[in-house]
């Protein structure tokens, strides 16, 4: 029996007056990672909070595996837990004591909760910090711990939203292995503005634009949705701009070009002729959100500058 | 056995834990009771030290919900911990009555101490004790309520400060909670019944001796009292949100 959850037209404004989601419908399977991306002020964080059971939304139906969680809440709080956006491990706690007080909180006994505690910190590396004050801890070890007290629960279905934002690039890292190797037993919903983060992780991706979800599915659903599937760059950055003869449109150096198969075959073939250095590649998930938001690959002169 | 787990998360991340890493924090809590006490005392040549102590104690009770209208605003709005609370298998009430009871945790020094002072220092009759005791509670249930009624409304801890400091002076520096009410003169006595500490030190003053309450007066302070309680209670339900809307 595989899990899912399924939004039917989820609409939210806010008490004074911001429309933050207009009609969000989709279904997808609550396994590996789901990613969802969209600019600041999208409304991610809202629809989050909403799945999380911790916001109600205007109108629209949640369901997941057939509960309805907005009538019936307390039937599917056991088996989800979330990091809120911006939230921080208690500054006056320790990485165990806030692993611990998490697990008390979702009603496990305290010998258990503090034998599972140690157990999780040790998984995440954090055993060195266990008991120094959260305060003193580096930005990726306490963004650790919060996902430490996930971990260690006995949820299976994970929100975090936007947990990378903020961390270097190697506590980003990091990270991205513990939830790769997470995501083997449990769901993980996590939210990002960082695309190539949501690409390299992500087995399904939706898009969510000014409040509507303006595409999701898996990498490949994603790419069908444009019809020029190659970009072609040009490397070297000595030569001018070249004239591409198959349409008459200029490439400058430097920039890309979005192309067909047939396409990518004409112009492949002229830059060879001309002696340019290139690269051709699969649309990249920016290259696809960039084309959704702003309407780019596969418009009408299919260039982006 | 659920429940207790639950309350207990409140107790430790808010009173335990928070003692046991910041031990620093006990002192502040034994402080400032002490210090009016100090001060009163001295400044009645120690005719008001037992009044003191009860006025004392009185602040202990509202700082109570002093400290759980910060503490509540703080780790709802500065560290999150409220919205991974409220996504959890637990229920608002057991959150709230664990951060109560945080608060009473905290406050045990405070009262350990004054509790003695009081045996030494104030002579009543048990049903006087009965008298105080109940006055206690329900000064710590008014403040606990008004504290949870004010962290609904806060989204930044300056707020919250602010709050604090009000509270603290209007219900426990002004109000004759350290000394007699009868030391205000006329027309301004009847602001100090806009405090509801007013009434509860009336009555702590009346089971030591120190007040001479007529029976009406009596029973109006201890209805006042209640009734406060009640309004209290209705408007802290009413504020309540535990999920968003
Ligand atoms: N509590 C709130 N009250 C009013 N408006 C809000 C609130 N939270 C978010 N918004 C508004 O709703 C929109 C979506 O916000 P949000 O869900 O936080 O987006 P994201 O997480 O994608 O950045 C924004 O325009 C934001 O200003
Ligand atoms: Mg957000």
């Amino acid at each position: 029996m595989s899990s899912y959850f399924k939004c039917n037209d989820v609409s939210k404004t806010y008490p004074k007056g911001q429309m933050a989601l207009r009609g969000v419908t989709f279904e997808i399977p609550a396994s590996g990672i789901f990613s969802l991306i969209g600019r600041n002020g999208a409304g991610k964080t809202t629809l989050v909070r909403i799945l999380a059971t911790e916001l109600m939304p205007s109108s629209g139906d949640v369901f997941i595996d057939g509960v309805d969680i907005i009538k019936d809440p307390d039937s599917i709080r056991k088996r989800i837990a979330i990091i809120p956006q911006e939230a921080r491990a208690i500054s006056w706690l320790t990485p165990m004591q806030t692993v611990t007080t998490f697990l008390l909180y979702r009603g496990m006994k305290y010998a258990e909760a503090k034998a599972r505690s140690r157990e999780v910190l040790k998984e995440l590396g954090l055993t060195s910090v266990a008991d120094k004050l959260n305060r003193t801890l580096s930005g990726g070890q306490k963004r650790k711990v919060l996902v430490a007290a996930l971990v260690a629960s006995d949820a299976d279905i994970l929100f975090m939203d936007e947990p990378t934002t903020g961390l270097d690039p190697i506590s980003r890292a990091e990270l991205w292995d513990i939830l790769s190797e997470l995501k083997k037993n449990k769901f993980i919903f996590l939210t990002t503005h960082y695309l190539e983060e949501a690409e390299r992780l992500s087995d399904r991706i939706g898009i969510l634009d000014q409040g509507e979800i303006k595409a999701i599915g898996t990498m490949s659903d994603l790419r069908a949705m444009v019809p020029k599937k190659y970009s072609i760059s040009l490397i070297d950055r000595d030569h001018g701009s070249v004239e591409i003869e198959n349409n008459g449109s200029l490439m400058k150096i430097g920039s890309r070009i979005f192309v067909d198969d047939n396409e990518a075959y004409v112009i492949a073939r002229d830059l060879i002729n001309k002696n340019f250095r290139f690269s051709i590649n699969p649309v990249s998930l920016e290259d696809i959100y960039y084309s959704i938001a702003r309407k780019e690959i596969g418009g009408e002169e299919g260039v982006q500058d | 056995m659920y429940r207790t787990s639950q309350m207990a998360a409140s107790i430790l991340v808010n009173a335990i834990y928070a003692m046991k890493n910041f031990p620093i924090t006990l002192v502040n809590t034994l402080l400032s009771p002490l210090s009016f006490l100090l001060v009163i005392t001295l400044a009645s040549h120690g005719r008001l030290l037992s009044v003191s102590v009860g006025g004392a104690l009185i602040m202990s009770m509202i700082s109570s919900g002093i400290g759980l209208q910060g503490d509540l605003s703080h780790l709802k709005n500065d560290f999150k911990l409220q919205d991974m609370v409220v996504s959890s298998p637990t229920t608002a009430s057991v959150y709230i009555v664990g951060m109560a009871i945080s608060e009473i945790v905290y406050s045990i020094p405070a009262i350990a101490v004054l509790g003695i002072l009081a045996t030494i220092y104030i002579h009543t009759t048990v049903l006087g004790v009965f008298q105080i005791i109940a006055v206690m509670v329900l000064m710590f249930s008014f403040s606990i309520l008004l504290g949870f009624t004010l962290a609904t409304i806060t989204y930044d801890i300056i707020q919250s400060w602010a709050f604090s400091g009000i509270i603290s002076t209007l219900m426990s520096t002004i109000p004759p909670v350290y000394y007699p009410i009868t030391y205000i003169p006329m027309p301004f006595r009847y602001a100090a019944y806009a405090s509801p500490t007013t009434y509860g030190a009336e009555l702590v003053q009346n089971a030591i001796g120190f007040a001479h309450l007529s029976g009406t007066a009596f029973m109006v302070d201890w209805i006042i009292l209640i009734m406060i309680n009640v309004v209290f209670f209705i408007i802290a339900v009413k504020k309540a949100r535990w999920r968003e809307v």
